[in-house]
């Protein structure tokens, strides 16, 4: 019985991927360890290999499709002697006969973001161009026109050059701006983030990305004793305008010296600037904010948000100021205030609450420190109620804080004790079905909503 | 005009030989008096006093040129005096008053001056090292020929990111010059106790960066070891490394009562190798000064460090509204 090759997952996070190229062809034999086809996922290029050994029997999705999704077949192995008409084996694919793009969803469907977006942001004036960019993509571009902008600007951190970046957020930029100004370190964060911290001493603005920032607690010192506090203990002389910045909190799959978000963390700190951004042209015009802020920011990206597609301005110096939380959705029952990746969550529990007759007004805090404490104590004195979503740990999080100013500043308009939706406190599992309870769901902030609103 | 010592440097005159007694003793004056301002409370929380190794700073220092880069570790104050920061900015700070250099709000550990390139006062053993190869990736980067002096203590030398920084500053050939002031001691734990070989400035060898031993009690065999490294850098070379011997008189911090060594070990230091004593040994026999022009200058010397102490003292402290400030630039 002829053997389905299937599309391989060849990241943590990879749902889907482009086949880019067949290397052998219909009736070609091949031996295990043969390169069967490049397939290109958001990340990189990858060879794909045979494991078994025989015979190509037919190519079911042409060379040039996109949005191949994970486990779809994509040709079929014979064993000796079979046609190449035999039957694949299971029938899991239904589709799978045509060589044509298979389960390839339409692009625009996969990249859409959110259901509703607010009235125009006021982050760009109503009737600017827009295009269709990834959180990837407007994080390099925001890079690139910084770089282009200040010469004392550069990159450095473990693979942002030769490599293009281990999730190809620098890709290049090496090109572009030469091993000057993009800076390959050798896996040494407590150095790095020294000698970078250093640098900003001694006039330069560095970018140092952390290939996560859990690799960043080996610098930590260096990020809160060196950048954050010189300014003050020098009584102002000096500083370090500069960017911590990387993928923060869980991937996929990746355990728990992997998964954590520490967002709580660095806001605590004072002398720190903190922003956890969840659109691209959020992460695009915060990013170029960050470079030109003469203060220390920690730039806290996500790697899940990193293949996302987002309607970013098309404008020539586009910066948001930090301090500016944004109404994504507007609504009159309750407040759901989250941040980075929470927003997923927290745009899809108002979509089904919207379905449900609940009418939730959505806030991306956007920065972490400052945070837009005003645009959230207007909304709960509005609508009464507060949900907050993040997937950090429930302890001393940002939901803490927030339910204390709201408690603070708006007691009297509270119909319910604000209910913080949290990652669970637990370091993360592998398990499938354990990380998925690890983490916050959608369902959670339902659930949260429903109990502030008694429904 | 040379001097008579074997290991002296014939390119020194009487005037820098003079110039260096007043420095060092300077950086002693002033100490004392910090010490004595401790005592009588109006200098808090740590103090760490550089009694003893005031030939390393003032040696070093006197190779450097304008632009030239130093940062230290929390023992700081004679790196400050020596780059010519003031001294009543440096006593006010310890006072913890509005005239120091920080505003009263960094303390004896944290001060800094970007007009003497001086990048402080570090509080975490070892940070500083990293911080200094940034500084001296900075002045690379900006294509100009100025060298960073990064301090660092025999304690210092057995932290990981020293040996992170090592290796990039060898690879991206970073004009640094890494200075360990190795006075023996690791707050109280004896280098024989801690460190597995006993010349730290072979520590370079496996990353290639070329260093050498230096006698830090002789201030002319710690300025002719500057010159060297100096120019090593500013040739490009990339990064050198001295391994400064040293010896501090005092305890690790004021409160420190330093059981960990014999007050004979301390006095023998004082009375056979005391880098003033030296000096001034080399001025008198060589007829480069008198004892008059010697009493003149430690007159001097105590006029600047009374007016310092007054200056501290006299210092309002800050006012209320600067918790505020300097958080955010």
């Amino acid at each position: 019985m002829a053997i389905e090759i299937l599309m391989p997952a060849l990241s943590p996070t990879m749902e889907e991927g482009t086949l880019a190229k067949w290397l052998v062809k219909e009736g070609d034999t091949v031996s295990a360890g043969d390169i069967l086809a490049e397939i290109e996922t958001d990340k990189a290029t990858m060879e794909f290999e045979a494991v078994d050994e025989g015979v190509i029997g037919k190519i079911l999705v042409a060379a040039g499709t996109e949005g191949v999704k994970v486990n779809t077949p994509i040709a079929t192995l014979l064993a000796e002697g079979e046609s190449a008409d035999a039957a694949p084996a299971p029938a899991a694919a239904p589709a799978a006969a045509a060589p044509a793009p298979v389960a390839a969803a339409p692009k625009a469907a996969e990249a859409a973001p959110v259901a509703v977006q607010s009235k125009a942001s006021p982050d760009w004036a109503e009737g600017t161009e827009m295009k269709k960019q990834t959180v990837r993509e407007a994080l390099r571009d925001a890079m690139a026109e910084e770089m282009r902008r200040d010469g004392t600007v550069f990159l450095m951190g473990e693979e942002v050059g030769e490599y293009q970046g281990a999730y190809k957020i620098s890709q290049g930029l090496l090109d572009e701006f030469g091993p000057k100004r993009v800076i390959d370190t050798p896996i040494t964060e407590h150095g790095f983030a020294g000698i970078a911290t250093g640098a900003a001493f001694g006039g330069l603005k560095p970018i140092v990305e952390f290939m996560t920032f859990n690799f960043a607690m080996q610098a930590i010192d260096h990020i809160i004793n060196s950048a954050a506090k010189t300014l003050y203990m020098s009584g102002g002389q000096m500083g370090a305008p500069m960017v911590f910045r990387g993928p923060n909190g869980a991937a996929a799959r990746v355990a728990a010296q992997h998964s954590q978000d520490y967002a709580a963390w660095y806001a605590q700190i004072p002398g720190l600037k903190v922003v956890m951004p969840y659109s691209a042209s959020d992460y695009k015009g915060l990013m170029k904010t960050a470079i030109r802020d003469p203060n220390p920011v920690i730039f806290l990206e996500n790697e899940i948000l990193y293949g996302k597609t987002f309607e970013v301005p098309v404008l020539d110096n586009f910066t948001i100021p930090f301090g500016k939380a944004r109404i994504w959705r507007e609504g009159t029952d309750v407040t759901i205030v989250s941040f980075g990746i929470g927003m997923t969550y927290a745009l899809e529990a108002a979509d089904k609450l919207a379905a449900e007759g609940i009418s939730a007004e959505v806030i991306d805090l956007r920065t972490l420190r400052p945070i837009d404490y005003d645009t959230v104590i207007a909304s709960v004195m509005k609508t009464n109620r507060c949900v907050t979503v993040e997937e950090g740990w429930p302890v001393g999080s940002i939901g803490n804080h927030l339910s204390a100013t709201i408690m603070e500043r708006a007691f009297d308009y509270l119909d319910a004790p604000v209910i913080n939706c949290t990652g669970k406190d637990v370091p993360m599992p592998y398990a499938a079905n354990l990380e998925k309870l690890a983490l916050v769901t959608t369902d959670e902030v339902v659930a949260a909503v429903k109990k502030v609103t008694y429904r | 005009m040379a001097t008579k010592k074997p290991q002296a440097q014939s390119n020194v005159s009487a005037e820098e030989l003079k110039g260096y007694y007043r420095d060092m003793l300077l950086i002693r004056r002033f100490e004392e008096k910090a010490g004595q301002l401790y005592g009588m409370g109006l200098i808090g929380g740590f103090c760490h006093l550089y009694i003893g190794q005031e030939a390393v700073v003032v040696g070093l220092e006197a190779a450097t040129k304008e632009g030239d880069k130093r940062i230290t570790s929390y023992r700081d104050h004679g790196h400050m005096l020596a780059c010519g920061m003031d001294p009543g900015g440096v006593m006010a700070e310890l006072t913890g008053r509005i005239g120091g250099l920080s505003k009263g709000k960094g303390g004896s550990m944290h001060m800094f001056s970007k007009e003497k390139h001086f990048y402080g006062g570090h509080g975490i053993v070892g940070a500083q090292v990293p911080l200094g190869a940034g500084l001296a990736f900075a002045d690379k980067y900006l294509g100009n020929d100025n060298v960073s002096f990064a301090y660092f203590g025999d304690g210092a030398a057995n932290q990981g990111q020293v040996y992170e920084t090592f290796n990039m500053a060898a690879l991206w050939k970073l004009p640094v010059i890494f200075v360990i002031e190795n006075n023996q001691y690791a707050m109280g734990t004896a280098q024989r106790r801690s460190t597995s070989t006993p010349d730290l400035w072979t520590r370079g060898a496996a990353f290639g960066i070329p260093g050498e031993a230096v006698d830090g009690m002789d201030v002319l065999a710690v300025k002719a070891a500057s010159e060297k490294a100096v120019a090593h850098c500013r040739a490009g070379e990339g990064p050198y490394i001295l391994e400064v011997k040293t010896y501090r008189y005092r305890g690790h911090s004021m409160s420190d009562p330093a059981k960990y060594r014999t007050r004979e070990e301390v006095q023998k230091m004082r009375e056979e190798r005391d880098c003033i004593e030296q000096v001034r040994d080399l001025l008198l026999s060589g007829k480069h000064a008198t004892e008059e022009d010697l009493k003149s200058i430690d007159k001097e010397i105590k006029e600047i460090v009374n007016k310092a102490a007054d200056f501290a003292k006299e210092s309002p402290e800050p006012s209320v509204e600067e918790l505020w400030t300097d958080i955010y630039a």
